[in-house]
């Protein structure tokens, strides 16, 4: 069983900690181990990504050691392992989305943002990376922007031109022109 | 129009919600095999359905089912695969998209076949908005007694939990899956022990494909007998297909299995054809793990047949001048698409997805990405078609986990079947990187063609 007590020590806020705790409830006793990969993600949603310091609070609430929650953020490609853009456009490189305009769309962004992969813009807003297929080969070229991963399909010049400089206008995600969600 | 079993009510409005989804007849399913059948009579419905696993290998399913081990004392479970990866794959969000109900109620009727008293989807990460879809529709159903204590009085309970990935495609292999299930890094595990004696938390698990799972209701509903009348041979059923590359209308479509590839390709109820009016130059028939064959070859077999959407079909020729129907997806290629660049594509994204357990997979996949590198940017050799192959085959079969032949499979058959391109790429470095070698004879009918037509 997990030690209750610990929890208190640590300053995720209260309402996270509760959610950390109800998904705890889908696994069976002393299976906690299976709530960490929820409960990175609820993490990264509220820092924008993964510190150090976030990780061992994970793992002292999951009563793990810190190297377990280390050896996962980084094996899974969604974790940030440093700070990102406030919007990190996720853009899919993989051959299907290839075969419709992908890579011109890439180099397109990498332009327009002017950073190289992985970089953030001066204003602190935006980054972008390759991803692999994102299961919308059908809808290519595709982007998807976290946390809440609204999808941008069969983008065009255009199409970058005016998400990039609404989501500059709205400072939220803006809605997504997606055809399946 | 064929006949649709899976996607028949995708279009009416609200059929998201549980009460459209259940005025439309939903989870009658469920109503029927637990009022009026054991676990037994629903996998046996399932065995006579003769339904192949939709996730890529096409096992038959009942039999999968058939050998869940049931020890004393020990909980079983149920992993529905929502993973999802498969480059050219995407009918499974829009499945859980668009109609979710029939996931979570076959997800019910499947769980009570199997014993399992807690079950889970594993929806890849990157699907935040199909989760809270999920999320959504499991708390309807569980609302309406659908799930949890004592489902419609018949004594079952079934807790249902929807778990995220973190983005890796090897966390569609149901080992590694199961890994990344229990909080791990998704390494797969070397079998056996399979699954179905000790998967999950040590414990028998079955693991299937969303459509899979999808499939169930149709086939409780109607009886195995009726499903297998659907469909040609050994592949029963219907099948989505997720279409994409350049084809005039890219998207899912579910088909009847034994429909002519051609038909699919260019009749206006499916793909429309070729964009832009080009020419069809290859396709990757089910996912980009399966061999990529020639336009010649997808549309007739050697022997001169019409080729089908079919496992059986698809498979015709072996390797040789086959592919297979793998996950269903259907990737086409026109006049103006490089192979090779492609083949590089695919080799970048095997070697950033292997794991990295086993040295063939880890080393051979980078290997070939760079070999295939070199290749399209006009700085290889004529000896690199041979080494490619060489590589192809030592990963083959020498790996944990089928990822390693998923890698090898796409630059071996691409240099069978386009080893003109390669080497035009050779001989003409400068060229290679300025434009695009075109249809060559891929589109032409074989000579063995020829003759049976004579
Ligand atoms: C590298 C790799 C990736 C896979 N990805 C998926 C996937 O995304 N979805 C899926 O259903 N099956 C995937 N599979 C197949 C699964 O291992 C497993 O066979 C399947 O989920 C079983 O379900 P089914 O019998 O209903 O098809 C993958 C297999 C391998 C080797
Ligand atoms: S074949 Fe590749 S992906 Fe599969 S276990 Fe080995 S290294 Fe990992
Ligand atoms: S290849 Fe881009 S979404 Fe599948």
């Amino acid at each position: 069983m997990l030690k209750v007590t610990e929890i208190e020590n640590i300053d995720f806020r209260v309402e996270l900690l509760e959610e950390f705790s109800e998904i705890i409830k889908r696994y069976p006793e002393g299976k906690h181990k299976a709530a960490l990969l929820p409960i990175l993600h609820l993490v990264q949603a509220e820092y924008g990504w993964l510190s150090t310091e976030s990780m061992e609070r994970v793992a002292n609430f999951l009563d793990l050691q810190p190297i377990e929650v280390f050896e996962v953020a980084t094996f899974y490609t969604m974790f940030f392992l440093k700070p990102q853009g406030q919007f990190v456009l996720e853009v899919c490189r993989t051959g299907p989305c290839c075969l419709v305009g992908a890579e011109k769309i890439i180099k397109y962004i990498e332009t327009k943002l002017g950073v190289k992969e992985g970089e953030v813009t001066s204003d602190g807003r935006f980054s972008w990376r390759g991803v692999e297929c994102l299961a919308a080969c059908g809808m290519a070229p595709v982007l998807q922007i976290g946390p809440d991963y609204t999808f941008y399909e069969n983008l065009t010049e255009e199409k970058v031109d005016q998400l990039i400089q609404d989501l500059k206008q709205n400072n939220e995600a803006i809605k997504s022109d997606s055809q399946i969600v | 129009m064929a006949r649709k079993l899976l996607l028949e009510n995708v279009n009416v409005p609200g059929i998201q919600t549980f009460e459209v989804y259940r005025q439309k007849g939903g989870y009658r399913s469920v109503e029927k095999a637990l009022s009026s059948m054991s676990p037994e009579d629903v996998v046996d419905e399932v065995k006579k359905s003769g339904l192949r696993g939709r996730g890529g290998a096409g096992f038959p399913t009942g039999m999968k089912w058939s050998f869940l081990a049931k020890p004393e004392g020990k909980p079983r479970y149920l992993i529905c695969n929502a993973d999802e990866s498969e480059p050219g794959t995407f009918k499974d969000r829009y499945l859980m998209t668009h109609i979710p109900h029939l996931l979570i109620e076959g997800m019910i009727v499947s769980s009570f076949a199997l014993g399992a008293k807690t079950s889970y989807i594993y929806v890849r990460g990157e699907m935040m908005p199909q989760i809270r879809i999920l999320e959504r529709a499991i708390a309807e159903a569980k609302n309406a007694g659908f799930l949890g204590k004592n489902i419609l009085g018949s004594g079952y309970d079934l807790e249902l939990y929807v778990q995220p990935g973190g983005g890796a495609y090897i966390c569609g292999e149901e080992t590694a899956l199961i890994e990344s299930l229990e909080g791990k890094r998704g390494n797969p595990r070397i079998k056996p022990p399979f699954p179905a004696i000790s998967g999950v938390w040590g414990c028998p698990t079955v693991v299937n494909n969303v459509e899979s799972i999808a499939a169930i209701v149709p086939i409780i509903l109607d009886g195995g007998d009726e499903y297998a009348k659907i469909g040609i041979g050994r592949s029963t059923g219907t099948k989505l297909i997720s279409a994409s590359g350049n084809v005039n209308k890219p998207g899912i479509y579910e088909i009847e299995l034994g429909l002519p590839v051609e038909e699919f390709i260019y009749s206006d109820e499916f793909c429309g054809g070729i964009a832009n009016g080009k020419r069809l130059k290859a396709v990757v028939a089910g996912g980009s793990s399966v061999p990529i064959l020639p336009a010649n070859l997808i549309l007739k077999t050697v022997e001169g047949n019409a080729r089908l959407m079919s496992y059986e079909s698809l498979a015709e020729g072996g390797f040789q001048t086959g592919s297979m129907m793998g996950s269903g997806g259907f990737i086409a290629f026109d006049e103006d698409q490089c192979i090779v660049r492609n083949t590089w594509n695919f080799s970048r994204f095997y070697h950033h997805e292997s794991c990295g357990q086993c040295s063939p997979c880890r080393e051979g996949t980078g290997w070939m990405e760079k070999v295939l590198h070199r290749l399209e940017y006009g700085h290889g050799k004529m000896s690199d078609m041979d080494l490619l192959i060489d590589v192809a085959k030592k990963i083959e079969g020498n790996t944990i986990c089928p990822l390693g032949d998923a890698a090898a499979w796409p630059v071996a058959s691409a240099i069978r079947h386009f080893r003109d391109e390669f080497e035009w790429h050779v001989n003409h470095p400068k060229d290679a990187v300025e434009r695009n070698f075109g249809l060559g004879n891929y589109a032409d009918s074989l000579d063995k063609l020829v003759e049976a037509e004579n």
